[in-house]
């Protein structure tokens, strides 16, 4: 038996199932009826866990909605082109793809889209529709597809805070209460001073630094809640914070100094049979 | 048993590898035996010409059932060669490859996990298991993944009864279910999109086949549906909503294997198990699609396609399967006689025919004509000419012209769709003169754009620039582009002339006028130019280049018949009696006849012909009647009873029959339907040959004739068909003019042109 099935018996056991169950007798003494069939259902909730798997219902996965509606942010009224020296840009992705396969440009051209407006809009993917020669609907599919394509107005700093596995462990939920406390929003909004959009993600492949969070390119990691707070604070006063761990090391070494490959590295032809 | 086979197997596989392998000294023997077999053939080669051509098929077993076939093929495919049906939802014979449902997993020996069998190309000595524990397992498993997030609504679903999720669940779905709702939260839910008056959308219904999306990208040319998002929160949609703006919209909801996509007109109204079905053909294009006409107490529910590889596919516009509704509304139900103020007056039959009769016998014969519509059948026509023939009347003309310059109408080949609709697949070029073939023959169109896609089909147009769907080279807007290249003078002349299989469609729309005679005439030089060019480089002699495209299904039967086209010989002669049978596209109106004409209107339609009418006389519908029509290709179809024609309507070759016991000397000798199917076949005896195409091949006649005269002159006008944008192809006869679903349509396609979505 695992320790966690251990634990678990452990716990049901202390549980005392047994004086529940005198709980319960006296409450049917009294004769109240209609206790009586709540002390049945809560019975029935403390009896033997189900011998059937049980599937649930998973719930929405995402926090965007996949069809478009027109706002008055995002219409295809409002007008998109790129700026002149994207346009050289465009120019330059285009000039990967043989013209036959035009469509390829769809993703690179939609993130510089995205990073000249902030973030995407209906317009946008008109636009870039228009410059690859394709069906607007194969366009809308790419930008609905990847989560990195923002459909909708953003911050002008986007604060991804990573809770998967690892990082959760190491305290990510409370990096992201914090965050949402400070900033006065929920995951998904975006602050009234249009400063900051929250979002929690999936693993952004920074475990070894967990906790982490990610305002736009740039990842800082080992985050404290008081590094947290240093970090946007400068983003508010305009400044940008240098990317990266927080806590003393400059990459993924262990924290208490490196434990391998401590020796100066060994010079060219080491360990070659002498005969080589 | 296994063994045996195992051994041949390797016989197989060594003679591909043995030459490049020598050192395999375990397959030696049986080589050798190979070897030896094989030489006798070799030596007589040497003798002989040139042998068999190396059968590369691949061997295969399915259930130990062995199967050859061509590389390419997929195990799904090699399976129902011998008639093992494999479970799908996604896979379609149409469509392209998408392999995404799994539900047509199969278990292949040596394979680690089963295979997805519609996209999985057959392979050497590959033994697939069909109906194994493990294939059986892999379906009940993926079918339910499927109901985990399909809503249990069948009973309010319009699907029910005829869906392949509820057919399938039960063959090859487990008979319980594991799924428990603990949180009571539902299951997956989508919204539903609005894509027009035509479908109806529950898309929490979809099963994400993606078939509606490849059938719209593919057959349809039309890139609107496609999936947003990704996982479980993916849907299939427009993203924006928009319309489904294409004219064969419908087909998405037969090829929706669950209720996602269901028919809008038809919600809530029937059930299949109540619905009796009738095979009968279309008439609202030239086409004559082939159709299912579903009808319940005597009323027609829908109107699905029937397959027929040689006409429409699976596929049917969106006309041929909505209009029906037309059938319901603005019919004529009584035969009507106008009274003394002038008013029509519903009477009996007897009061009705013995009035046109009195009419009729007052004058003479050649005073009387008859002017025929588009959705007339061969046996009306047939007794209608025989019972005006018999009065002495010469002058039956149908509405549609057609240029009775050179041959005109006498030599056959002149206006068929001579090469066939399954011709396109062979062509390598079409020009379409005149027509916008995507809403006068949508099918067809279809099918040019299959071509397009899969055959490399080179397209040219000379008309007015429409979107088609597909891209082609745009000859000229003018009769002098035409002109020009039938002469040779045109920069792209020479670039055509290469075409081994060139196919010309000349639109019929486009030779109603005086300058019809030119167009055809210059489109038959250029047949016979492109004709001679290709026959020197092919050995295909009987290709054949001129084609016309006609826009009603009952015109070839008319000309067939020997009706004149056009109506100009009523014009000139000012009848005193003129007889309508089905004539509602206002060719000829009161001014055109003489002051105290007679007219006669026979037809199922409160239309245009009724209007003028001083007599009425209810007919019935395409639905309603026994008949013949022969469409555009020269191939003679018969409809069915579906339904019985409303109110005291009568089918058409009925009513003119006993018109004719009330005017003295005309009575027809016609009994019952297979004498008059008698005499049709004394005049052509193609018309009863049901199914089949009458060729015609009179080209070189046709065009000496043409030739030995003065090309004709004409006013170098532009070739605009009449329909260009999509609202005006619901509306085109008196079934469509009285659908409110075609209304609809028209207002939906209006409405999208004014959004800002409405470029795809």
């Amino acid at each position: 038996m695992s320790v966690k099935n251990q634990q678990h018996t452990q716990r049901s056991k202390e549980f005392s199932f047994d004086g529940f169950i005198g709980f319960v007798d006296r409450i049917l003494i009294g004769q109240l009826k209609m206790l009586a069939s709540i002390a049945r259902m809560v019975i029935g909730k403390a009896a033997p866990a189900l011998t059937r798997p049980i599937t649930t219902t998973s719930s929405v996965l995402s926090s965007h909605i996949f069809v478009h509606r027109d706002t008055p942010q995002n219409n295809p009224d409002i007008p998109f082109d790129f700026s002149g020296e994207n346009l050289k840009r465009v120019d330059a992705i285009l000039a990967m793809f043989p013209e036959e396969h035009k469509k390829a440009a769809i993703i690179p051209l939609l993130d510089l889209a995205q990073r000249q407006h902030g973030w995407l809009p209906i317009s946008a993917m008109h636009k870039v529709a228009e410059i690859v020669d394709s069906p607007r609907m194969r366009v809308y599919e790419v930008a609905t597809f990847y989560t990195m394509f923002n459909r909708q107005p953003m911050g002008k700093h986007h604060i991804q805070v990573c809770t998967t596995t690892p990082c959760m462990l190491c305290g990510a939920e409370g990096v992201r209460e914090h965050i949402k406390t400070k900033l006065g929003i929920k995951v998904g909004e975006t602050t009234p001073d249009k400063m900051f959009t929250l979002s929690e993600v999936e693993c952004l492949g920074a475990c070894v630094n967990a906790p982490m969070i990610q305002v736009d390119d740039d990842f800082y990691e080992d985050l404290s809640l008081k590094d947290v707070d240093e970090i946007l604070d400068a983003f508010k006063a305009g400044k940008r914070p240098k990317p990266g761990p927080r806590n003393g090391r400059t990459c993924s070494e262990p924290l208490t100094g490196l434990t391998s490959l401590t020796e100066e590295p060994k010079g060219p032809g080491f360990g070659l049979q002498a005969g080589l | 048993m296994i063994r045996p086979r195992g051994r041949m197997l390797n016989t197989v596989c060594s003679v591909a590898h043995h030459h490049f392998n020598p050192s395999s000294s375990l397959v030696l023997p049986t080589t050798t035996t190979r070897s030896l077999s094989l030489g006798q053939p070799l030596l007589q080669a040497a003798k002989q010409p040139p042998a068999v051509v190396p059968d590369n098929r691949v061997e295969l077993f399915i259930d130990d059932k062995r199967v050859l076939c061509e590389p390419g093929t997929t195990v799904l495919q090699a399976a129902a060669m011998v008639g093992v049906e494999i479970p799908r939802f996604c896979y379609h014979d149409r469509l392209s490859i998408a392999g995404n449902c799994r539900m047509c997993l199969v278990e292949v020996e040596k394979s680690v996990k089963p295979v997805a069998s519609c996209a999985m190309p057959v392979m050497k000595g590959m033994r697939v298991k069909t109906n194994s524990v493990a294939t059986r397992k892999a379906r009940e498993g993926v079918m339910e993944f499927l109901l985990m997030n399909h809503p249990l609504d069948c009973p309010i679903c319009d699907q029910a009864g005829e869906c392949d999720l509820q057919d399938q669940s039960m063959m090859f779905g487990n008979d319980r279910s594991r799924f428990t709702d603990i949180k009571f939260e539902g299951k997956r839910a989508v919204e539903d999109k609005n894509i027009g008056p035509l479908v109806k959308t529950i898309m929490t219904r979809c099963i994400h086949c993606t078939r509606c999306i490849r059938f719209a990208s593919e057959v349809a040319g039309v890139d609107d549906l496609g999936t947003t998002g990704r996982g479980g929160d993916m849907q299939v949609g427009t993203y924006v909503e928009k319309l489904f703006a294409s004219e064969l919209s419908g087909n998405v909801i037969d090829l929706c294997p669950v209720g996602a996509l269901t028919s809008k007109p038809y919600a809530f109204t029937a059930r299949p198990w109540e619905i009796r079905k009738c095979e009968t053909v279309d008439v609202m294009d030239a086409l004559g699609s082939n159709i299912v006409v579903n009808t319940r107490g005597g009323e027609v529910m829908r109107v699905l396609p029937r397959p027929n590889e040689d006409v429409n596919e699976e596929w049917i516009s969106d006309k041929t399967r909505f209009a029906y509704d037309g059938l319901k509304r603005q019919r004529l139900t009584l035969p009507m006689l106008k009274n003394a103020q002038g008013v029509l007056e519903p009477v009996d039959w007897e009061a009705a025919l013995t009035g046109i009769a009195a009419k009729v016998s007052r004058v003479e014969g050649r005073e009387i004509a008859a002017l025929v519509g588009g959705l007339c059948d061969v046996e009306s026509l047939v007794v209608l000419k025989d019972l005006l023939n018999r009065l002495g009347c010469e002058t039956l003309c149908t509405e549609e012209a057609f240029p009775m310059n050179a041959a005109g109408t006498d030599v056959r080949s002149n206006y068929l769709l001579n090469t066939k609709i399954t011709g396109v697949e062979e062509a390598d070029l079409v020009i379409l003169i005149g027509t916008n073939i995507r809403f006068e023959a949508p099918v067809l169109n279809a099918r040019i754009r299959k071509a397009y896609l899969h055959n490399n089909l080179r397209v040219a147009v000379v008309g007015k620039k429409t979107d088609l769907h597909y891209e082609y080279d745009h000859v000229g807007d003018t009769i002098q582009a035409l002109e020009q290249l039938a002469n040779g003078e045109h920069k792209l002349s020479k670039d055509l002339a290469k075409a081994k299989k060139p196919m010309i469609i000349v639109g019929s729309s486009s030779l109603q006028d005086a300058d019809g005679a030119a167009i055809l005439a210059n489109a038959i030089v250029l047949a016979d130019k492109l004709k001679s060019g290709s026959s020197s480089g092919s050995s295909d002699h009987d290709w054949k280049v001129l084609n016309v495209l006609h826009r009603h299904a009952g015109q070839v039967g008319a000309l067939d018949v020997g009706y004149t086209p056009g109506a100009g010989k009523i014009k000139e002669l000012k009848p005193r009696v003129l007889y309508m049978l089905g004539a509602d596209a206002g060719v000829v109106t009161r001014k055109d006849l003489a002051a105290d004409a007679f007219v006669i209107y026979q037809g199922h339609h409160g239309d245009a012909g009724a209007e003028i009418a001083d007599a009425v006389l209810p007919g019935a519908a395409y639905t309603e009647k026994s008949a013949t029509y022969v469409n555009t290709e020269g191939r003679a179809q018969r409809a069915n009873v579906a339904v019985t024609p409303p109110g005291m309507a009568r089918e058409d070759w009925k009513i003119l029959r006993a018109l004719s016991e009330f005017i003295p000397g005309a009575s027809l000798p016609y009994e019952k339907l297979e004498d008059v199917r008698h005499r049709m076949a004394d005049i052509a005896p193609h018309l009863l040959r049901y199914g089949a195409v009458e060729e015609a091949n009179y080209f070189k006649q046709s065009h000496a004739l043409v030739h030995g005269s003065k090309r004709p002159s004409h006013s170098g006008r532009a070739l605009a068909p009449p329909q260009t944008v999509l609202e005006d192809f619901y509306m085109t006869d008196s079934i469509s003019r009285a659908s409110r679903t075609m209304a609809k349509c028209i207002q939906a396609a209006r409405h999208h042109k004014t959004t800002k979505y409405s470029v795809s």
